[in-house]
């Protein structure tokens, strides 16, 4: 019995009918193509009227077969497929034809733009004919979730998972979790304190009956797929038995050696070389770092094991492997500081009082190598004018193209805490001021009002050239002041660089073995940027914070918040459904080579000892197709995409060819 | 190593120094300088803005001149290195515009295709082609005990080809470090000599070539060593009138950098041009350098 197919032609108001004679099409369709039963074009065929219209021709005239040719499948494939199954299809007897993104939007010439959807409509009426009813299946979602990263977006995705009453594994590389959060002094616009709201959500989720903390810790390598996937971890060596220690630290207070703190004090300050990063750490088990410590470079010492009272030192410890079970991962791997280096001409790193934001964080941080005192270079003299520059790596197409976002908020706050401790004059040299979130304007204003100078324009450089004995044993900040159109020579004791924030070191590969891209900047990317911003490509696999892109506290707290709700939904559901659109191999066929095995990403091909077949797990398989192509047998069908689908396909794009 | 060689008219009359000195160390590094026969000016910097298509024409002729195996063109000069490099990528970039220039080099029956040549900078030819260790192994006599200032100018590093960081070049300052000398770090090392500003507005450029002079002075150089004639002369032939200006005593040496490292690697004094600075260096490398070294030199 010949099939009967219905094709509908979306207008999408202008969007598709402002370059393509949709009704032309239609018409076309409806007398030219083989077995159409309906042909019709319509304004919105996504609106509920359009839907119906599809499921009444589908029960009234018997339709076998639908094609709507409008926007990109991405969209509303979904919806149509929904449409045909409430009316007795199967969905995948549906076929979507993208007029809108790949002709409407790309072309202007409305004649070839006809003809062209004419092609696309006759390529999908040819294949659709020849799709075969397919069934999902499901499978049980896992209710664990894995966490990377224990920032504050982290943090909060963690939190929400283990009080919703799931467990979560919460991962951090760090010995400590919390992050950049917890290096901050003062949080803007309110200026509460960062460490008082943090420490709190630090140690809840270190005590949490449904949280598992595993700090130090890196993700190895991930399997399976959305509801089971399967985690190797790595616990990297602490020296130091997690469970025996009580975190008293008298091995650090009696270590003798010292060293300069690289990480959490940003340089600014030292460390033993048993240490725990931070006062208010979690866990409080320290870490010996092997590359200072006495022991491990010259094979004596073990001052800390001699001190420890509970024998928790255990310089045999090797990093440990260990495999974990989740159903879904949310990556909160944040963000790491622009090297300020790269811009010689602000003189990081070669003058004395140039600092970055992050060291000057430390600097006003309380907890700080300073205990808080703004002071220069010989750690007594405070300075009498202090100069921060906006944008240092950050939109400047040498570097990163992209806005930083909390920076100028950020240095606001610096003008603030300096105006606050110092007598010092504060001048902001910014390019423009953005300040768009709740209360940020308003914080803007304020530092106006206190008096911090702000000079519209990007500073040339950063020198000692002093031509005025005003100027001598000063650092000189050169710029063109743009509104008033002259050049600016500021001599000023302390310079603080806006240093951009780009992704963490080793998002990428991260993003790899968990299956996401990133950015041409190095992002993670999200689903859609607007109406998806947690989601990824892959299912399962979200982001939060800044890993998805540079981000605030509320920003990072508020997708942490998203992830964990996106995880409990489908947890809630239970069940992931697994597309039915996967390969398959005809065993007859197979000769067992397994070219196919090493090829397929989501290692869902298996090899049958005992028949010497290959076969294919279709809760991992994605459908790709890789196998399809590369098997020397020809061995290996993919549904939904099979050869006579694709060259009926091919067939009906060439029309015209074909028909001369 | 076999390169072309692009002196321009400046290594022919006032930067002569340069223009000896560069032969004799490439001499003794083991470099082929093969000058371009009958090469001519690249037309500076004014040209460009009189007439584009002559003015890319000119220049790409000396690029079209370099004999057929030859890949890379050295020129010390830095207008003339930045001119070269300039029409190289005008050619590239705007095919329109190398097709008219190679219809205009046809009539001397010669043709340029773009990036066959690559235009280099003397500095990065020691730099990178020779490399440290080869030019250590080459120095007769250190020179110890002399601070130097290195000094830059704008074209060096402006084409962006070259390798340096254009806001924080560096390599003048390690192959003198390898020769031995002390690098002063001077805050105006990548600041502007005023180029032809001497001939608009003297106070103008005044003010800026004392800047640099006083800057490198008051950081304890000893002398000023360029990789530009503009610069060298700015800074030499003006020191007087810079000095009286400002009612300040300037007594700075500025040589090319290339007279330096040829006294280190041994070539004799004379033989580099020295004595043809205006503001002498003789008493500072007769009292700097170990008379006993000295004797070191090769004849």
């Amino acid at each position: 019995m010949p099939e009967k197919i219905g094709i509908y032609v979306c207008h999408c108001g202008s969007n598709i009918a402002g370059t393509v004679d949709v009704e032309d099409v239609a018409k076309w369709a409806g007398e030219n193509l083989k077995d159409v039963a309906v042909a019709v074009d319509y304004r919105f065929m996504c609106s509920s009227l359009g839907q119906q219209m599809i499921e009444g021709d589908i029960k009234t005239k018997g339709l076998t077969r639908v094609i709507v040719a409008a926007c990109s499948p991405s969209l509303h494939e979904k919806t149509f497929r929904r449409a045909c199954k409430n009316a007795g299809l199967n969905p995948y007897l549906f076929q979507m034809v993208n007029l809108r993104e790949h002709v409407a939007w790309v072309h202007r010439d409305k004649v070839a733009a006809t003809l062209k959807a004419k092609s696309l409509v006759a390529a999908g009426a040819a294949r659709v004919a020849l799709q075969q009813p397919l069934e999902p299946t499901y499978v049980p979602v896992n209710r664990a979730t894995l966490v990377v990263g224990g920032g504050i977006a982290g943090l909060q995705a963690t939190l929400e998972l283990a009080d919703a009453g799931y467990p979560v594994y919460l991962v951090e590389r760090e010995p400590s979790i919390g992050g950049h959060m917890a290096q901050l002094d003062k949080t803007f616009p309110t200026l509460d304190c960062s460490a008082c709201i943090l420490t709190p959500k630090m140690s809840e989720a270190a005590q949490h009956e449904n949280v598992t903390l595993m700090a130090y810790t890196e993700l190895e390598e991930v399997s399976g797929s959305v509801g089971n996937f399967r985690v190797k971890l790595r616990h990297k060596a602490r020296y130091v038995n997690e469970k025996d220690c009580n975190g008293c630290g008298v091995c650090s207070t009696k270590c003798p050696t010292k060293v300069v703190d690289n990480g959490f004090e940003v340089g600014m300050g030292q460390r033993k070389a048993i240490y725990t990063p931070f006062a208010q750490a979690v866990p409080r088990t320290p870490v010996i770092d092997a590359d200072s410590c006495s022991f491990f470079q010259k094979g004596k010492c073990r001052v800390c094991e001699k001190v420890c009272p509970t024998k928790a030192i255990n310089f045999e410890q090797k990093d440990v492997i260990e495999e974990i079970e989740v159903g879904n991962i949310i990556l909160a791997t944040g963000w790491q500081m622009f090297d300020c280096a790269k811009i010689p001409q602000y003189s990081y790193g070669r003058l004395p009082n140039v600092l970055t934001s992050l060291e000057f964080e430390r600097m006003v941080n309380a907890a700080g190598p300073t205990g808080g005192k703004i002071v220069m270079a010989d750690g007594k003299t405070e300075p009498k004018s202090v100069a921060i520059i906006h944008c240092v790596g950050s939109r400047d197409v040498k570097h990163h193209p992209y806005c930083s976002n909390v920076c100028c908020m950020a240095a606001l706050k610096f003008g603030h805490l300096v105006l606050e401790k110092t007598n010092a004059e504060v001048y902001s040299f910014y390019i423009d001021i953005r300040t768009p979130s709740k209360d940020y304007e308003e914080f803007y204003q304020r530092l106006l009002e206190e008096g911090m100078h702000f000079v519209r324009g990007k500073v040339a450089e950063v020198n000692t050239a002093d031509r005025l004995p005003a100027e001598s044993g000063k650092l000189i900040v050169q710029a063109e002041d743009t509104l008033l159109g002259r050049q600016r020579r500021v001599p000023v004791d302390m310079v603080v660089l806006m240093g951009a924030i780009e992704p963490s070191q080793g998002a990428a590969e991260l993003g790899r073995k968990c299956n996401i891209s990133c950015g041409n900047t190095g992002w993670f990317i999200e689903r859609h940027p607007k109406l998806d911003p947690v989601a990824t490509t892959t299912d399962g696999v979200f982001v939060a914070g800044a890993c998805q892109g540079p981000k605030d506290i509320p920003a990072s707290v508020a997708q942490g918040a998203a992830a964990a709700a996106r995880v409990q939904g489908m947890i809630a559901k239970g069940m992931v459904t697994i597309e039915p659109i996967t390969a398959s191999v005809t065993e007859e066929f197979c000769s067992g080579c397994r070219v196919c095995m090493a090829l397929c990403p989501y290692h869902a091909i298996e090899y049958d000892r005992e028949k010497h077949v290959s076969h294919v797990n279709g809760a991992l398989c994605k459908g790709c197709g890789t196998c399809v192509a590369a098997c020397p047998s020809g061995a290996i069908v993919g549904s939904h995409f099979t050869n006579s689908q694709i060259f009926a396909e091919i067939n009906g794009i060439l029309w015209d060819a074909v028909r001369n | 190593m076999k390169y072309a060689y692009y002196p321009g008219c400046s290594l022919e009359c006032n930067a002569l120094a340069y223009d000896v000195s560069v032969r004799h160390v490439a001499d003794v590094l083991g470099l082929t300088l093969a000058e371009i026969d009958d090469w001519n000016c690249c037309g500076a910097t004014e040209y460009f803005s009189q007439d584009e298509l002559t003015a890319a024409a000119v220049i790409a002729r000396n690029l079209a001149l370099v004999e057929p195996g030859v890949n890379q063109v050295v020129a010390p000069c830095a207008a003339c290195y930045c001119n070269l490099i300039k029409v190289d990528h005008l050619m590239a970039d705007n095919p329109a515009m190398g097709e008219k220039i190679n219809q205009a080099l046809a009539a001397g029956k010669l043709h340029y295709k773009p990036g066959s040549v690559r235009v280099r900078h003397m500095l990065d030819v020691i730099y990178e082609d020779v490399g440290e260790a080869a030019v250590r192994e080459k120095v007769v006599q250190p020179l110890t005990g002399l601070k130097i200032a290195p000094y830059y100018g704008c074209q060096v590093v402006r084409p962006l080809t070259g390798g340096d960081d254009t806001e924080h070049p560096t390599r003048m300052d390690k192959i003198f470090t390898w020769l031995g000398a002390e690098v002063v770090n001077y805050p105006v090392k990548t600041h502007c000599c005023g180029g032809h500003m001497t001939q608009i507005s003297e106070p103008q450029a005044f003010e800026m070539i004392r800047r640099i002079l006083q800057s490198a002075t008051s950081n304890g150089a000893d002398m000023i060593l360029c990789a530009c004639p503009m610069c060298q002369l700015n800074l030499d032939a003006y020191q007087d009138r810079v000095a009286a200006e400002f009612k300040t005593p300037l007594r700075m040496p500025v040589l090319y950098f290339t007279q330096m490292l040829g006294l280190a690697l041994g070539v004799d004094a004379e033989k580099l041009g020295f004595g043809k600075e205006i503001v002498s260096a003789e008493s500072v490398v007769q009292s700097k350098l170990r008379p006993a070294t000295l004797e070191n030199t090769r004849s």
